[in-house]
């Protein structure tokens, strides 16, 4: 099992004719996922890549039976697609687009409240599950089947993690990343909630990062709610207050955003906390260890 | 990106929220002319215990605490108001929220005083966790909001805007008996936070603070200062915004930086330049060289395009960069790809003199393709293995750099 996505999984690419999307289906296709369709409004009817292009969601699902989107579309537009994707009931729609503006995303999540459909991101790098369905722009080489589940606000960050894990022969179930927007459709918990519930999970790392109060969050849902062993890092112990550190999320804006809150809760719940960025495949291969 | 409290105020009064009389002034001259045409336009003199004239210079400043810090004056005849803003134009201010060097001070808001009776607080920003806009009021005004929570959390009133019907009437008379408003001042209050909802989601904003909003002597409601911060993301649609900002205000690496295509740098207090992508890592690389004893020069993401320009640019501000004494670049290719990297730090070699060495750790996508690029092009730099090699070696190197210096 994993989470999320699978071999089952029925891709359709919002965006599909642009330049980055036309790049990563290939990508996505060269690992083996089942890209049945693509979405570019006006170009509906013609060929991208080997699969037919609708011109729009409810269409391509209507005709192909997808059941998950992954969508490339520049910031402007990109809860419009959103919207058309919930609107047309997808069940799983990963937003890569970054630089949404956040009241766009409030649009967005307003609009999902009592509907079907997951969002994962936006801003972020998209879902892996290793050998079955890649759904992302994440590097496919770097990930290794197994039973780690990883979630994450970053995307870099993450190949790096995932690297060290590989290197050191622990697999992966799962790899999502949540994405380093302020507002991101799903957060920690939600991921959290799904890896204590996959039996082919066995423990998650979590890689968080200054601002807001998702780790916070997530703390409370590990002491209260997790069985399984759970890995953290948090990026950004040394980013000063005040200033956007790349992703529109990294801001300390109040005392709960700064890394030591965030690591002081996640360690009361019971995670255990990496050293440092380059220590969480150890960290992780000590609590397997231990288990 | 943030804007002047006299830019914010302008935005207000458009919106309907009542400010204080008053305009900025770029000089001293300027700042007496402003002053003599607020006692002009005054519609009643203040009471007698303020002094008639009575204005206030407020250096205009993207800080806050300026009270503390001396950015406010008072002044009680053309004269003072004329040498008030002498002594404020053309220095830094240091505040507790700016960094040793202060920020410069250019401008300065001159306003009617206002006679104030009480002090409240007012904000307006996006709530992480319901995901929705969040209106807060307090009784408690004039005090950073973050201290009213520590000390009498009760004393902050909250309410969830859902943008699919806007803000309610209803919403407003909480708030407004929350802070302890009676009579027509409730109906007042409701109408200037709805129209602080309407700035809001017009114009995009991530922060939208009165504090304080005060009620005068007569019994009016005004906005006395006022902060209004704007989603980066959202600047592509609101140009009127765009045209608010003030570089003078920023960092001078920053602004260059963002001149030069590099929108994700921000300078750091070390020693050591980072050249990173996506922005986890970059925070990450950071915070692994403090680990290993050294201090990062700044956070630079250059992002996913493949572009070598922009690892050019990125070279050109670490030049640029006194401080700046060893480089380590770390890459985990993705989007970005490897060989295109290593073609821009060759690039980059090859325009200008690198007075400093660099540690390079790459991984990823073309990765052979990118280390063939470098070891071809013979320029001289030092190759780590993986992420915690560079920031290690970044760091020894950096101590024997300092080391020889000192000796």
């Amino acid at each position: 099992m994993s989470i999320l996505i699978d071999e089952n999984t029925r891709l359709l690419i919002q965006g599909i004719t642009g330049s980055e999307g036309s790049f990563h289906a290939q990508r996505c296709m060269e690992y083996g996922t089942k890209v049945v369709a693509g979405v570019t409004p006006s170009k509906g009817g013609s060929k991208h890549l080997g699969a037919p292009v609708f011109n729009s969601v409810e269409r391509a699902i209507a005709e192909t039976g997808a059941n998950a989107s992954l969508m490339f579309v520049p910031p402007a537009f990109a809860a419009d697609g959103i919207l058309e994707a919930i609107d047309a009931g997808i069940p799983l729609i990963v937003c890569i687009t970054e630089g949404i503006p956040v009241l766009d995303m409030v649009k967005v999540h307003r609009y999902l409240k009592g509907k079907t459909s997951r969002l994962i991101g936006p801003n972020c790098p998209g879902v892996i599950s290793p050998g079955k369905c890649k759904a992302g722009i994440m590097v496919g080489e770097i990930h290794l089947p197994g039973n780690i589940g990883v979630v994450s606000r970053s995307g870099t960050l993450t190949y790096e993690i995932v690297s060290q894990l590989t290197t050191l022969g622990i697999g992966q179930s799962t790899c999502v990343g949540i994405g380093g927007d302020a507002l991101p459709g799903s957060t920690f918990v939600d991921i959290l909630k799904l890896f204590q519930a996959d039996k082919e999970t066995k423990a998650v790392v979590l890689i968080g990062e200054i601002g807001g109060t998702l780790e916070q969050e997530a703390a409370e849902f590990i002491k209260s709610e997790m069985t399984k062993p759970v890995v953290a890092f948090i990026s950004g112990s040394t980013a000063p207050p005040g200033k956007r550190m790349g992703h529109a999320g990294a801001i300390i804006t109040g005392s709960a955003g700064k890394a030591s809150e965030k690591i002081k809760a996640l360690s009361a719940a019971g995670a255990v906390i990496a050293a440092n960025p380059a220590e969480v495949g150890l960290t992780t291969k000590k609590v397997l260890q231990s288990l | 990106m943030k804007v002047h409290e006299y830019q914010a105020k302008a935005l207000l009064s458009q919106y309907g929220i009542p400010i204080p009389l008053g305009k900025v002034a770029f000089n001293p001259a300027e700042a007496r002319e402003v002053a003599a045409n607020i006692e002009e336009r005054r519609p009643s003199p203040l009471p007698t215990l303020f002094g008639k004239g009575r204005v206030v210079i407020k250096a205009q400043v993207h800080a806050g605490g300026r009270g503390k810090a001396g950015g406010i004056k008072i002044a009680n005849t053309l004269q003072e108001a004329e040498t008030a803003a002498r002594w404020l134009i053309g220095t830094r201010l240091v505040t507790h929220q700016t960094g040793p060097e202060g920020v410069p001070v250019s401008k300065v808001l001159v306003e009617e005083a206002s006679d104030v009776e009480c002090e409240l607080y007012l904000s307006l920003l996006i709530d992480g966790t319901t995901r929705l806009p969040l209106m807060m009021a307090s009784e408690a005004g004039g005090m950073e909001i973050e201290e009213v929570a520590q000390a009498t959390p009760g004393k902050i009133i909250k309410t969830n805007i859902d943008p699919a019907v806007g803000f309610q009437p209803y919403q407003g008379r909480k708030l407004a008996y929350g802070m302890n408003l009676s009579g027509g001042q409730v109906g007042e209050a409701t109408r200037l936070m709805s129209n602080l909802y309407n700035l809001f989601m017009s114009k995009d904003c991530s922060l939208a603070e009165i504090n304080p909003l005060v009620i005068t002597a007569g019994g009016r409601l005004i906005a006395l200062d006022a902060k209004l911060n704007f989603d980066d993301n959202a600047l592509f649609r609101h140009k009127d915004i765009q045209e608010l900002r003030d570089k003078e205000q920023e960092e001078p690496l920053e602004v260059q930086a963002r001149e030069w295509g590099i929108n994700n740098y921000v300078k750091m207090d070390g020693n050591i330049g980072c050249m990173v992508n996506g922005a986890g890592l970059a925070m990450a690389v950071n915070d692994l060289i403090q680990y290993c004893g050294g201090s990062a020069a700044n956070f630079l993401d250059i992002g996913t395009l493949n572009n070598t320009e922009r690892v050019v640019n990125s070279f050109k501000i670490f030049v640029a960069d006194p401080r700046v004494k060893v480089v380590l670049v770390n890459i985990f290719g993705g989007m970005a790809r490897v060989d295109v990297i290593a073609e821009g730090i060759v690039m980059a070699y090859q325009q200008m003199n690198i007075p400093f060495p660099v540690v390079i750790r790459l991984a990823g996508t073309n990765l052979e393709e990118g280390k063939r690029i470098l070891s071809k092009s013979g320029i001289s730099f030092i190759e780590a293995k993986d992420f915690y090699d560079g920031a290690y070696k970044a760091v020894q190197i950096l101590n024997q750099v300092q080391d020889k210096n000192a000796g």
